[in-house]
Formats: C-alpha cells, sequence, structure tokens
C-alpha cells in the first residue's frame, strides 16, 4: 500500500518509519492482537474437536465434522436466515428514517430541535436491558399496552402474543432495535444537513431547481461520508443485538428469533457443545469479514 | 405557486404530527420506568394498566436499597464504606466505560496515526485485518475469550470487559479516518525541525485529531456502558455487577416484581440521561465530527 | 526519542496490567487451588438457587452469621435465578471458575454437573443413621448409580397447581374440586375448563414454553392426565412419546380454556395467576402457597384477596404422581482440599446438626430426613396451618426422574417441543421429533 507520490523512500527511512510505526501500534496491537486475535484462533482451533464441557472426556479431534453438522441444522439455517433479516431490514429502515426525522426537524429552532434530538435519543442512553423490560410489559399477551390500545380502539379483534407468535416475533424485536439505533444517526444526520453548502443551495434554487433536486444534487452527495460512517456502525448493532433476543424470547417461539449470535450461546451453555457454536463463530466471521471487505471497497470508490 | 407553498406547509403539519407521534413512542419507554418506579406493588401488578401512579409511593427504592450491600468501591485493600448494591453497580458501570473510553482513546489515537501517516511494512496486512475484525460480534470468540480471561485471573472483575473492549479495533479504523486529514507537510516541517516522534504526536497529531477522539470517546462510553453481552458472560458476583447486568439479575429474580425492576431501571437510566443533557453539545458535537471526516 | 516513546508505552502497558491485578483480586473462586495442607479454608463461595427463601438476602445473611460464629468460615453468597442460573454456573464451568458450594436439586447436581464430573462425591458423608433418618427416595435421587452422591439433601416438597376457588365459585366449577383431598379427576379437570371458559370467555391457564423456568409444572399436567410417563422407571430413557402424553397434548391443545404461551415462563405464570389473569397455575408449590408471587400481601390470596387453593394434577386414576423437588447442597470440585473440607463442614452444619431447623425453615419446604443430630424435625412446621394442609399432597410425591442422562437437553427439548405443538398444531410431529432428540442425548 505504499503511496506512489511520494518518492522512494532511503531504506534507512523505511526502517526508522516501520520502527516508529509498530512503536505507535503496539499498544492498540497488544489488545487487538491479545483479545481478537488470540481468541479468534483458539475458536477455529476449537471448532475442529468435539469440546462438550465434561470434565470427565477430553476434547476429541473431528475433523470438519462440526460444519458438516452445520450444514445440515435447520436451527442454524433459521438462525443465520434470521440474522440476515434484521441486518437487511433495521440497517436501511434506520437509515432513512433518520434520515427523514432530521431532514423535518434540522431547521427548526433551536430548542425545538434540541428537544427532539434529544427524545430520538433517550432510547440508546437509557440501555437496552432497561428498554427491553418496558417492552415485554408492552407486548404482554394479557395486559400489554400494545394489545390493550388495540383492542379498546378496535385496531385488534383479539389479544395478539406478540412475542409468543412466531409471525410476529422477530418484527417485535426488530422494532425494539430500530428504538435503540436511530438516535446516533439522527444526530449525525441533522448536523451534515446544518454543514451542506447554502451557497451552493442557493445557486440551485435561483436556477429553478425543486426541493427533491436539491436534495439528491447538492444535499444527499455532501452527506455521504455520514451515511457510510451511519451504515457502518449500524451494521455492527444489528449484528450484534444480542440483549433483546436474551431477555425476550430465547431465539423462540419455535426459533422464530433464533440469531447466530443467541445460537453460539445457546449451543454453548444450554447445550454444552463448545465446539459446535465456536464452528458456528467461525462461518460467521468469515461471513462479516467479507462483508466488510466489500464494504469497505464500495466505500472506497465512492 | 401558491398551490405549492400549501402544499409545502401541509407537508410540514403532516411532518410535525407524525414527529410528535413517534417523539411520544420514544418518550414513553422511560415514562414508564420512571412512573412504574413510583407506583405500588397493586397498582402495578393490576391487569389494567395505569397511565399515572395513583399514589407516589417509594417502596420499591427502599427494596432496591436494602438489597446486596456492598463496599462502594474495592482497590486492592483500599474499600470504601457499604453502600446499597445497586450503587456500586453504577460506581462499577463509570468506572468500566470510563475506563475503556480512556484506554481506547489513547492506544487507538496512537494507532490510527501510525496506520494514515507511517509508511511501513506490513501496514497493509494490518489494517486489512482490523477492517475485517471490525463488524466482529463479540458473540464469535466468547468461549474461547472466557478461557483466556479466567487464565489471566480476570474472570470476574471489570478488567474482563474493558481489556476485550479496548481491543476491539473500530476505534483504529476511525482514528486512521481523521489521522488522514493531517496535512503530510506539517508532519515533514516537525521532523526538519528536529522534533522527536514523540512530539510530533502529542503536539501536532493530537490538536488535529481532537474531534475524532471527542467522538470515539462519547462512541466507546456508551457502549460499553450499554454491552450487556460481555458484562453477562464475565461478571457473576454481586460486587462486580453493573447496572444493566443489576437489572437483567433483578429482572430473572424477580420476573413480577415489576416495580422494583422499574425502581432499578429508572436508576440505570437517569444518571446518564442527565449527563447526556448536561454534555448534550459536545455530545452532538463529538459525534457529528467524527462522521463528517470518518 | 525511540527510548522516550518506548518507555511511554511501557508505562502505559504496566499501568494497565497493575490496575488489572488490583481490582481482579478475590473475586475468583479457585485462586488459591491447589492448597493441600489439609486445614479447612476459612472462606467460600456459595451459588444459591431461589429456594424458597434461600434467595432471600436477609434470611441468608443471618444463616450465614451463624454459621460463621460457630466454625469461623466466612459464606459468600451469590443468589442465582431459575431464569439465568444455569447459564451462569455453566459460564464459570466454561471459564473454570465454580464456586465452591451450589444449592439446588439433582437434576442439575447428580444429572448435569455431576454427570459432567464437576461435582464432589458425598458418599463418606453418610453413616447408617443418616441412611436411616433421610427419606430413602430423597437420598436416592441424589446417588447415581455407581454410588457416587452429589448431592446432600436438605428439604422436598411435592410441585402442584394452584387454583383461584373464588373465581371456582363464581363459574360454578368449584363442584368438580375434592377440596378435602386437593384432587380433581381429568373428566372434572374438562368440565372444569369448560365451565370457566364459558363464564369468563378468556384463557383460564398457560401452558408457558418461553423456557425452561417451571418446566416442571408442564411436564406433570400432561403426563398426569392420562397416565403417561416422562421416563422409564429405570431413567435411561425418555417416553414422553407415548400415545397417552400425545393424547394428553392434544386435548390441552384443543382446549379453549388453555393456551399454548411462548411468551411465558414458570415465574410469569405465577404472575398472571396471581393478578388473577389467569384462573389456575401448574407452576405451584408450597412457597408460593405461603407467599403468592413473592409479593408478601398474605399467604393463600391472590392480588385482591381471593382464595387460592393447592391441588393436585387431574388424573384420570384418582393417583396423582406429584413431581417432586428435592434441595440440598453440593460441592464443586476445584481441586482445593481445604476448600472442599470447609464446604463438607457448611454442609453438615446445615443438613445435619441443630442449625438444620432453621436452615429448613429458610427453605419453606419440608425437611428430607426425621432426625439431625438429636433434634427432631419431624414436627418443625408445628402447628402451621398452611403446611399441614400441604402435607396431605406429600403422598402423592412421584418417580424423581430428573436424574435421566441427557437431562439439561430433554428439558430444553421439552419446551422447542411445546413451541413448536403451539405454532404448527402438529402434536405427534413435534413429540417424535423432540423425545427423538432427548433420547439421543440419553444415550450419548
Amino acid at each position: 500500500m505504499a503511496n506512489k507520490k511520494q518518492p522512494a523512500m532511503s531504506r534507512a527511512l523505511v526502517r526508522r518509519e516501520t520502527t516508529s510505526g509498530y512503536l505507535f501500534l503496539l499498544p492498540s496491537l497488544v489488545f487487538f492482537v491479545g483479545f481478537v486475535i488470540i481468541p479468534m484462533v483458539m475458536c477455529v482451533v476449537t471448532s475442529f474437536f468435539d469440546a462438550n464441557l465434561n470434565a470427565t472426556q477430553s476434547d476429541v479431534f473431528i475433523g470438519f465434522q462440526n460444519y458438516v453438522e452445520l450444514f445440515h441444522d435447520p436451527v442454524f439455517h433459521k438462525a443465520l436466515i434470521n440474522t440476515l433479516i434484521i441486518v437487511v431490514v433495521s440497517v436501511p429502515i434506520t437509515c432513512i428514517f433518520s434520515l427523514w426525522v432530521s431532514s423535518a426537524i434540522y431547521n427548526m429552532k433551536g430548542p425545538l430541535l434540541s428537544f427532539f434530538r434529544c427524545v430520538f435519543y433517550l432510547p440508546v442512553v437509557t440501555g437496552s436491558v432497561a428498554v427491553t423490560v418496558v417492552w415485554k410489559w408492552m407486548y404482554n399477551n394479557y395486559y400489554g399496552i400494545l394489545n390493550y390500545v388495540g383492542t379498546s380502539t378496535g385496531i385488534l379483534d383479539h389479544n395478539i402474543n406478540w412475542l409468543g407468535d412466531p409471525k410476529f416475533a422477530l418484527g417485535c424485536i426488530i422494532l425494539i432495535l430500530l428504538t435503540t439505533s436511530v438516535g446516533q444517526p439522527i444526530v449525525l444526520y441533522v448536523s451534515a444537513l446544518g454543514n451542506v453548502d447554502t451557497s451552493l443551495v442557493e445557486a440551485a434554487k435561483v436556477d429553478g431547481a425543486t426541493n427533491l433536486q436539491v436534495f439528491w444534487k447538492i444535499k444527499w452527495p455532501q452527506m455521504m461520508p455520514t451515511t457510510l460512517y451511519i451504515l457502518v456502525i449500524t451494521t455492527i448493532n444489528s449484528f450484534q443485538c444480542f440483549a433483546l433476543i436474551q431477555l425476550l424470547t430465547s431465539g423462540g417461539p419455535n426459533y422464530a428469533t433464533e440469531t447466530v449470535m443467541y445460537y453460539i450461546y445457546y449451543s454453548a451453555f444450554k447445550l454444552y457443545r463448545l465446539g459446535y457454536g465456536n464452528a458456528m463463530g467461525v462461518i460467521l466471521a468469515i461471513f462479516i469479514a467479507v462483508l466488510s471487505a466489500i464494504q469497505f471497497k464500495l466505500a472506497k470508490e465512492k | 405557486m401558491k398551490s405549492g407553498v400549501e402544499r409545502k406547509s401541509a407537508y410540514h403539519v403532516i411532518a410535525l404530527i407524525l414527529l410528535v407521534i413517534m417523539a411520544i413512542l420514544f418518550i414513553f419507554p422511560l415514562y414508564w420506568i420512571v412512573t412504574g418506579a413510583f407506583k405500588s406493588a397493586a397498582e402495578i401488578n393490576a391487569a389494567q394498566p395505569t397511565w399515572f401512579p395513583k399514589e407516589f409511593v417509594l417502596t420499591n427504592f427502599e427494596k432496591l436499597f436494602s438489597r446486596r450491600a456492598a463496599p462502594l468501591f474495592q482497590f486492592g485493600p483500599l474499600v470504601g464504606p457499604v453502600v446499597p448494591g445497586a450503587i456500586r453497580w453504577l460506581v462499577n458501570t463509570v468506572f468500566m466505560s470510563v475506563a475503556a473510553m480512556l484506554l481506547t482513546c489513547l492506544t487507538a489515537s496512537m494507532a490510527g496515526y501510525a496506520l494514515a501517516k507511517k509508511r511501513f511494512i506490513g501496514r497493509g496486512l494490518v489494517f486489512s485485518l482490523i477492517v475485517c475484525a471490525m463488524a466482529l460480534p463479540k458473540q464469535v470468540i466468547l468461549l474461547p475469550l472466557i478461557r483466556e480471561i479466567s487464565a489471566l485471573g480476570l474472570y470476574d472483575s471489570l478488567w474482563a470487559v474493558i481489556l476485550p473492549t479496548v481491543g476491539w479495533p473500530f476505534g483504529v479504523f476511525l482514528m486512521k479516518q481523521f489521522s488522514e486529514s493531517i496535512p503530510g507537510e506539517m508532519l515533514e516541517a516537525a521532523r526538519i525541525d528536529g522534533a522527536s516522534e514523540l512530539r510530533t504526536f502529542t503536539q501536532i497529531v493530537m490538536p488535529m485529531v481532537k474531534p475524532g477522539i471527542g467522538a470515539l470517546a462519547i462512541f466507546t462510553f456508551i457502549n460499553t456502558w450499554n454491552d450487556y453481552f460481555m458484562q453477562l458472560i464475565m461478571l457473576s458476583s454481586s460486587e462486580e455487577l453493573t447496572i444493566s447486568l443489576g437489572i437483567a439479575t433483578l429482572q430473572a429474580e424477580n420476573a413480577t416484581d415489576f416495580g422494583l425492576i422499574m425502581a432499578g431501571a429508572t436508576l440505570a437510566a437517569l444518571p446518564i440521561i442527565i449527563v447526556f443533557l448536561i454534555f448534550q453539545k459536545y455530545f452532538t458535537q463529538g459525534i457529528t465530527m467524527g462522521a463528517v471526516k470518518g | 526519542m525511540k527510548k522516550i516513546l518506548a518507555f511511554v508505552l511501557a508505562l502505559t502497558m504496566s499501568l494497565a496490567l497493575v490496575s488489572c491485578g488490583g481490582s481482579g483480586n478475590g473475586s475468583t473462586p479457585s485462586s488459591n487451588a491447589g492448597n493441600t495442607n489439609g486445614e479447612a479454608a476459612k472462606s467460600l463461595t456459595l451459588w444459591t438457587y431461589p429456594v424458597g427463601e434461600w434467595g432471600k438476602e436477609e434470611t441468608v445473611k443471618k444463616l450465614m452469621d451463624d454459621f460463621k460464629a460457630e466454625t469461623g468460615i466466612e459464606v459468600k453468597v451469590e443468589y442465582l435465578a431459575y431464569a439465568d442460573g444455569d447459564d451462569k454456573v455453566n459460564t464459570a464451568l466454561a471459564g473454570k471458575n465454580a464456586p465452591d458450594l451450589i444449592l439446588e436439586g439433582p437434576e442439575r447436581l447428580v444429572a448435569n454437573w455431576g454427570a459432567k464430573g464437576y461435582m464432589v462425591d458425598l458418599a463418606d458423608m453418610f453413616d447408617e443413621q443418616d441412611k436411616g433418618e433421610i427419606n430413602e427416595a430423597a437420598l436416592n435421587a441424589c446417588t447415581t448409580e455407581n454410588g457416587a452422591v452429589y448431592e446432600y439433601p436438605m428439604v422436598m416438597t411435592a410441585h402442584c397447581m394452584g387454583v383461584n376457588l373464588d373465581a371456582f365459585k363464581e363459574a360454578g366449577a368449584d363442584k368438580y374440586l375434592d377440596l378435602e383431598n386437593h384432587t380433581w379427576t381429568t373428566e372434572d379437570f374438562k368440565a372444569a375448563m369448560t365451565a370457566m371458559h364459558d363464564h369468563f370467555g378468556t384463557t383460564i391457564g398457560a401452558v408457558y414454553c418461553a423456557g425452561q423456568g417451571g418446566d416442571q409444572g408442564t411436564r406433570a399436567l400432561v403426563n398426569n392426565l392420562y397416565g403417561g410417563t416422562f421416563t422409564n422407571p429405570e431413567h435411561t430413557a425418555y417416553t414422553w412419546d407415548d400415545p397417552k402424553n400425545v393424547q394428553a397434548l392434544q386435548d390441552l391443545y384443543d382446549m379453549d380454556a388453555i393456551a399454548f404461551d411462548p411468551s411465558l415462563q414458570g415465574a410469569d405464570e405465577i404472575a398472571l395467576f396471581y393478578n388473577e389473569t389467569l384462573k389456575i397455575a401448574s407452576c405451584w408449590n408450597i412457597q408460593q402457597q405461603l407467599n403468592p408471587n413473592g409479593a408478601d400481601t398474605g399467604a393463600g390470596k391472590t392480588l385482591n384477596g381471593q382464595e387460592i387453593v393447592p391441588m393436585a394434577f387431574p388424573t384420570e386414576s384418582g393417583e396423582p404422581k406429584l413431581q417432586g423437588g428435592i434441595w440440598g447442597f453440593g460441592i464443586f470440585d476445584n481441586g482445593d482440599d481445604a476448600k472442599i473440607e470447609a464446604a463438607k463442614t457448611f454442609i453438615k452444619y446445615m443438613c445435619d446438626s441443630a442449625a438444620t431447623v432453621d436452615a429448613v425453615k429458610a427453605a419453606t419446604f419440608f425437611p428430607v430426613r426425621s432426625n439431625a443430630e438429636g433434634t427432631d424435625l419431624t414436627g418443625v412446621w408445628g402447628d402451621n396451618e398452611v403446611m399441614n394442609e400441604y402435607s396431605k399432597l406429600m403422598p402423592y410425591l412421584g418417580d424423581y426422574y430428573q436424574v435421566t442422562a441427557g437431562w439439561a437437553e430433554a428439558r430444553t427439548a421439552w419446551w422447542n417441543m411445546l413451541q413448536e405443538v403451539n405454532s404448527t398444531g402438529n402434536v405427534a410431529g413435534a413429540v417424535e421429533n423432540f423425545c427423538g432428540q432427548a433420547n439421543a442425548a440419553a444415550s450419548k
């Protein structure tokens, strides 16, 4: 990745740069290697063993057997699909929703703007566990507020078991995820919109451009870096959605909210299959690494 | 032209109504937590929800504070006065988030600078690894991580959460993006002036990437505060719990005592919300500057 | 220049490491593993599930203070919940950080952690006199087929159903309840459910299946209805796929008064029963009868003071087989003989000494033994009316089958099966699939 614009560096300079470069990198690398790379390597190794949290048996090397089993495990397929659904649904909705909210509030007066910005940021700072407690009650089959409001206004003709019905459960999880993830994007978009070069906007308006045209042709390109950043953090967030599932549904009903992350935890601590859980981890890691690489490549080209 | 204006204002009205509805939906959970904390057991257990406490009671907080007494802090031989467990959980959470934030900012700004401005062998490899690992959910490496942490003797201590958080390479990536914008000429000039590497870093690089550090600090702080998963896996004794974990424990133990859970949730949410409201300006500035460059 | 940089880096790192060491101390239960000088340790860690008031800090603290005064051993207690306690213990085991002592039943201590080689064999703690004093079935449940004892039993009870008597009276369904013997027949149960549903127009009871919390209730309900069994008598295989159980599941599924509910666990069911949303509960026992929902609003009363009566699960034969609960202590083998010695002192103190009365009362269950070192335990509950009325159910105590191999996997399969029944309605298919999974785990 040598920078071609610079003149070729002398060997001494290269050596100096390398030494000082690594010295600067060292503290970070210690943590990165120690708590990401080494566990990752251990993860790959264990995935080839039948490791089962049993003090009386030692782990047995079984080659690719865990992987073969994974390919035939309907629960894993379900978990993989659910994980993808969560990411594919929540990332675009988060971006579009926060863009809409921001465009509606960014030119409001100071206090009003602060108010809205705060409101949408509240669930982020409240924390997913505290928020989950309330949502669990809101979704409750018997006395939850959704059913209460729904039936008393006539929208629902009978109580719906939101978290207990495979048709709704995943959607309910995604909804909570959305409320806890739009806060940051809104803050970002509001200021990105505020920072758009107004002279360009004025000029375009003089030329008779509509608001929509101004948005797409002038504002949107200027907000591209913000959008990319938002995409990255939202994707990370969506993949890591765990607390909601662990606290609300344990992957049920009938695996409707099983995600790979939860299934790893489940395999390890409910089924006592560490090797199997690790194999899942490896597959997911490869999957995400490829995805990140693509995302990054695309971002670079822009 | 007139119809255009009308259409525009109609849109604004609808948008405002929608916004207000959304705002209510977003405020509601918090409202419910705080009011629920003050409801009596009978009221909160009733099948018909009440929108506002009929009478304000403090029993839930009394119950919360009568549980699991623990020292306020514990550093080696230094042991603080005994306080309710919930307060200790708050202290733990603050300590954990601040420590993770400081360490991350320090290591990431150094590494980000090196990756952006130093031309050294292996740079491409390191950076590719970082990009690939950035979105990696921690669950993937959870099992080996538990073994590693307990081999280090750190299991069930806050450092078991802090250290892996610092290892997560997103911060390095972010700081690299920031450091790219430092003009090479400035660094060159510093070198010609004979400034040491360290001086160049502290005097020139740091001030230029300050907004990035601010963004990263906020991001890391909130993420660590809310990172329920790592806390769940690494912490078990009631003195080492964090506030998120504490509430989850309350919920598991007293699945049915909603008043107590709400009181815990209120205690968890209020401090950080107050901090957020006070520093709102910096929060939004920090996050924003982070993104414009990132 | 480089030296300064290196120095700063080294400083940062060592600071980080020093502070790590600083607060990581004392929190690892196995930190002094390898101490084998034969002396008993002076500190122990105990993790307790909410067995009666053993889940309550005030009660336990007093017991621990008494114990410390007697022996000088300090016990640090952590309170687990049924909802996530197993995960916590398993995480600790994976990280080799198990506590010294744990309070729970044979289904975990014997069938799970014992079978996986994590528990200390306590067989040497029982002499002939102990064996004579301890309820035989309870001790058997704590013993493996190889004769190893992984749990020292302390208390036991029978799990039952709770019925909202006032609601039953309102619907005229109380005539189906035999309040003298606390039993009802399958036929009466069905008639009562129909009457209740006709009267209230809502769901009366739930087959909860969000997780394993309180799953003994759903198992007992299904097994008793037509006399099916969960495992074979030898505890080597799962037999819940027999047609009697399939029929029971089908009947429950078809009842309008009963809903399969994958959003509830046992504790949620109790809460709904307590606030009168549901009129029957299958996750009931004496602890709940004494203090419904743990809400301290009076024994045997719902939120608004309606009367709760404990009932056996309905059967065709009139001979219900209640699921037993046996609770006691186990010791995790952390390789530290001193700790194990101290832990045994603790167990002896709680389960077989003059202090046993307090330990048993804290559990709010019945003692497993008649006599503890000269203290008669049979009258421990004296003239407590609730306890005496409840003791009518104790003779129905059934086989303690929760020690069958692969138990942890089997109970996971059970609630997953109920979820599948709920979403597909295909009872036979779901039973076959998940009972098969359980048997696969049993034969491993």
